[in-house]
C-alpha cells in the first residue's frame, strides 16, 4: 500500500514536470494559475476559454480559500517550485515577505512596455503596495474600503437617521438592540487576527495608527485605547448574545444577512453577499454609508486586497505576463467591477458604467472612502501574521469584557519587541 | 532454498547466488528505502532545521544556532507550556472517557442479540466520517446563536451554552467531539479481544458464585489486559497528534485566546503563519520526544503485564 503510494506519487510528479512547458513545441503550452475563492475569480474563470483560444495556451486553474492559498504558497514557493506560473496574492499580507524571499518576478519593465494596457491608469495607493524596493512585483486586481452596512427597516422603525459619528453609532445600536429582542445592534469580525483589518478604520478615525513615524508601536496610545474600547465595546454591549471570538467575515456576514444585526462594518468588496437575495435575507433592506466619523474624522482604510504576481521560478514568464495583462485590462476590470468587485483602475471609476450596477448609497460611500482613505489596513511589517495577533489581542480582550487599556499597554510592549526583531 | 553445486557459472547464476546470499537485505530493501526516504530523511531534516535560525523562507540563508530554539521553546510560558498542558489535558480526558465508554459498549455488544449487525454498523459510523467534515459539522451544531445544541437546550428550557466560543468550554467541547468520533475504534479493538477470550474461566467463576461485576473485574479484565493496552496505545498516540478537528473548529492558533492550541496546532502556526521554521522544528522534535517517551512507558507496562 505504501509502496504503491510512492509509485503513484513519483508518477504524478514526473507527469507534472513533463507536461509543464512545451513552449518550444507546437501544442498549446500549459499555464498554471493559482487563484483565491472570490467573486473576482468567478468572473475570470468564466472568461478563461477566450484567453486560451486567443493565445494557444491551456490554463490549469487551481482555486483555494485564503488560508489554504497562503499555506500552499508557503510550501511550494519555499521549495522553489516552477509549478505555479501566475499567483493571486495579498499584497498587504504576504507581499513584503514574498518579494523579500524572491518569490515574485520583477515586472518593472513589463508594466511599462504596453501603453494600451496603461500602468499609469492604476491608482497610486494600490501600486505602492505591489512595489517592493522600487521594483514592481505585482498588479493590483481588487481594492476595498471599510463601509457601514445597515438595516434601513430597523432604523426607520426606531425613527433614526444613518449615524454620522461613532457616538451616534453607539447610541443607535443600543436603541435598536433594546427595542428588538434577539436582534443585535452591531456586529463585526471578532477573531483576534481577522478583526484587525476592520478595527484599523476605527483606529485611524480616533487619530491612531499601528506604528508611529519613528517605526515604534503606537497601539498603546490614548487614541488606540479609545478605539479598542469602542470597537470591542460595541460588540460586547450591542453585539449578538454569546458572541464567539473566532468570527471572520463569513461568520459576521452570516449574522447580518440572517437579519440578526442592525449595523455591520465590513469591506465594501463583500457587498454582494448582503444584496444577493440567494445569500441574504435582508437583500432589500440593506443600506450602505461611509464609516461614521471619530474625533479625527471618518478615516476608513482604502487598500488593494488582492493582486496578481508571477512566480520568479516560472518557466512560462511570457504567457504568465500575457495572462496578467488580460486579467487586469481595462475591459476586464470594467466587466468585473460591474459584476460587483471594486477594481484599481481610475478610468473605470471615472466611467459612469463602472458604478452603474452598484447600489447608489454604496457608490457614494465608496467615493467618500476613496477620498479620505488610509492606504493600509494592518501593520506593514514582514511577518504580518504575528503582528496581527499582537495588535489584535486588545480587541478580543475588549470584546470579552476585559481591561482593554491594560491589554493595549501589554500589546504595545510586545509589539515594540516584535518590531525590533522583525526581519 | 536448495543448494546446488555450480558447474558452469552463468551471469544469471552469479546473480542468483548473490541474491540468495543477501536475500534478507534484498527482500527488505523496498521497505527500508521507503522508511529512509519518507521517514528518516524528513526527521533528520527537521532535526537539522531545529538547530538553525531558518525563517521567512527555508531556501534563504540560515545560521547554525545550536540549542537556542530548544531553550526558547522550553522557556516559553506563554505558548509552549500551555500548549503542552492542553495536549495532555485533551489526550488524557478523551482517552479516559473513551476507554470506559468503549469497554461498556463492547461488553454490551459481546453477547449475540437480535439486530446485532445493525447496531454495530451504526456505532461504527462516526469512525468513517472525515475528521475535517466532522469538525465543520460540530462547529455548526455548537454555534452559540443558531446552532442545534442550544436550540435543543432551549427546547427543554435550559439556558444556552457558549460551547466552542468560550475559553472555558471550548476544549471540553472538543474532547466531547473526539470521544464521539473515536470511541467506536476502542469498541472495535476491545470487541476483537473479547471474542477471542475462552469461556471456561468465566464459567468457572460463575460456578464459584462470583457475580457479574466480580467476574468482569477479576476474570475478564485481566485476561483482556493486553488488548486494553493496545487500545490505549493506539488511541493515546492518535489523540496526542490531533489536529484536524481543532483546526477545523477553531482555526489558526486554536482561537483568539489560544484556548485549544495544542503542540501540533502551535507548531503549524509557527511554520505556516510566522514562518519561523527553526523554532517550529524544535517544537516538533520536542513533541516527538514526548510521544516516544509515552510509548516507551506504555510498552514497558505491556511487557510487565505479559510476563
Amino acid at each position: 500500500m505504501s509502496a504503491a503510494a510512492v509509485v503513484l506519487a513519483a508518477g504524478s510528479l514526473t507527469a507534472c514536470s513533463s507536461n509543464g512547458s512545451s513552449a518550444d513545441g507546437n501544442g498549446p503550452s500549459t499555464l498554471r494559475v493559482t487563484l483565491a475563492n472570490h467573486v473576482w475569480t468567478d468572473s475570470i474563470k468564466a472568461a478563461i476559454p477566450e484567453f486560451e483560444k486567443a493565445n494557444n495556451v491551456k490554463v490549469e486553474l487551481t482555486q483555494l480559500g485564503e488560508d489554504q492559498l497562503s499555506d500552499q504558497y508557503n510550501v511550494k514557493l519555499n521549495a522553489g517550485t516552477d509549478e505555479i506560473d501566475v499567483m493571486m496574492y495579498r499584497p498587504l499580507q504576504e507581499g513584503k515577505t514574498f518579494a523579500k524571499n524572491g518569490y515574485l518576478a520583477d515586472l518593472t519593465d513589463k508594466v511599462k512596455s504596453n501603453a494600451d494596457w496603461d500602468w499609469s491608469d492604476f491608482q497610486a495607493g494600490p501600486i505602492s503596495s505591489t512595489t517592493y524596493e522600487d521594483k514592481v512585483v505585482g498588479v493590483p486586481t481588487i481594492t476595498e474600503r471599510e463601509v457601514l452596512y445597515y438595516r434601513k427597516d430597523l432604523l426607520k422603525k426606531a425613527g433614526l437617521e444613518v449615524p454620522k459619528t461613532m457616538e451616534e453609532l453607539q447610541a443607535d445600536a443600543k436603541k435598536i438592540k433594546d427595542a428588538n429582542p434577539g436582534v443585535a445592534g452591531f456586529v463585526a469580525r471578532t477573531g483576534k487576527s481577522a478583526a484587525v483589518t476592520q478595527f484599523s478604520s476605527f483606529l485611524y478615525s480616533y487619530g491612531g495608527d499601528f506604528i508611529d513615524d519613528a517605526g515604534k508601536s503606537a497601539v498603546g496610545s490614548d487614541a488606540a485605547k479609545k478605539a479598542y474600547a469602542v470597537y470591542g465595546g460595541l460588540i460586547k454591549d450591542q453585539g449578538p448574545k454569546n458572541v464567539s471570538t473566532d468570527m471572520s467575515w463569513p461568520e459576521a456576514m452570516a449574522i447580518f444577512t440572517q437579519g440578526n444585526a442592525a449595523f455591520y462594518t465590513e469591506a465594501d468588496s463583500l457587498y454582494k453577499n448582503a444584496t444577493d437575495p440567494a445569500k441574504s435575507k435582508v437583500s432589500d433592506t440593506v443600506g450602505f454609508a461611509p464609516l461614521p466619523a471619530g474625533p479625527a474624522g471618518s478615516k476608513p482604510y482604502n487598500v488593494p486586497s488582492w493582486a496578481l504576481g508571477i512566480n520568479s521560478q516560472s518557466k512560462n514568464q511570457d504567457n504568465a505576463w500575457k495572462f496578467v495583462q488580460w486579467a487586469t485590462s481595462k475591459a476586464m476590470t470594467l466587466k468585473i467591477q460591474k459584476a460587483g468587485v471594486p477594481g484599481p483602475r481610475n478610468s473605470v471609476w471615472a466611467d459612469p458604467q463602472g458604478v452603474s450596477t452598484y447600489p447608489k448609497d454604496l457608490a457614494a460611500a465608496i467615493a467618500v472612502s476613496a477620498k479620505n482613505g488610509v492606504g493600509h489596513d494592518r501593520p506593514l511589517v514582514n511577518t504580518v501574521a504575528t503582528a496581527r495577533e499582537i495588535v489584535g489581542e486588545p480587541i478580543v480582550t475588549a470584546i470579552t469584557g476585559g481591561d482593554a487599556a491594560a491589554a493595549a499597554d501589554a500589546a504595545n510592549t510586545k509589539f515594540d519587541k516584535f518590531l525590533a526583531g522583525d526581519n | 532454498m536448495a543448494v546446488l553445486t555450480p558447474t558452469r557459472k552463468s551471469a544469471w547464476q552469479a546473480y542468483s547466488d548473490w541474491a540468495n546470499a543477501h536475500r534478507k537485505w534484498l527482500f527488505a530493501a523496498p521497505a527500508m528505502i521507503f522508511v529512509g526516504v519518507l521517514i528518516a530523511f524528513p526527521l533528520a531534516w527537521t532535526l537539522y532545521l531545529s538547530l538553525t535560525d531558518a525563517h521567512g523562507s527555508v531556501r534563504a540563508a540560515s545560521h547554525f544556532v545550536g540549542f537556542r530554539n530548544y531553550l526558547q521553546a522550553l522557556g516559553d510560558m506563554d505558548r509552549f507550556w500551555p500548549a503542552t498542558a492542553r495536549t495532555f489535558a485533551f489526550t488524557l480526558s478523551a482517552l479516559a472517557v473513551e476507554m470506559v465508554l468503549g469497554m461498556c459498549i463492547a461488553l454490551l455488544l459481546w453477547r449475540p442479540f437480535r439486530g446485532e449487525k445493525w447496531v454495530r454498523v451504526a456505532i461504527l459510523l462516526p469512525l468513517v466520517a472525515t475528521p475535517v467534515a466532522v469538525g465543520m459539522m460540530w462547529r455548526l451544531i455548537f454555534d452559540p446563536n443558531i446552532g442545534f445544541a442550544n436550540q435543543l437546550l432551549n427546547f427543554f428550557h435550559l439556558p444556552s451554552q457558549p460551547w466552542l466560543s468560550s475559553t472555558e468550554t471550548a476544549l471540553p467541547t472538543l474532547v466531547f467531539v473526539d470521544i464521539w468520533q473515536w470511541t467506536p475504534m476502542v469498541v472495535l479493538i476491545l470487541l476483537a479481544g473479547l471474542t477471542s477470550l475462552s469461556e471456561e474461566p468465566d464459567e468457572a467463576a460463575r460456578i464459584d458464585g462470583a457475580n457479574a461485576w466480580q467476574r468482569f473485574i477479576y476474570v475478564t479484565l485481566p485476561l483482556l489486559m493486553p488488548t486494553v493496552i493496545v487500545a490505549v496505545l493506539l488511541r493515546s498516540i492518535d489523540a496526542l497528534k490531533t489536529f484536524d478537528i481543532l483546526y477545523a473548529t477553531k482555526g489558526k492558533g486554536g482561537g483568539s485566546f489560544n484556548e485549544v492550541e495544542t503542540l501540533n496546532v502551535y507548531a503549524y502556526g509557527l511554520s505556516f503563519d510566522y514562518n519561523k521554521y527553526g523554532l517550529a522544528s524544535a517544537v516538533l522534535i520536542l513533541f516527538f520526544l514526548i510521544i516516544v517517551a509515552c510509548m516507551f512507558l506504555l510498552t514497558r507496562r505491556r511487557k510487565g503485564s505479559n510476563s
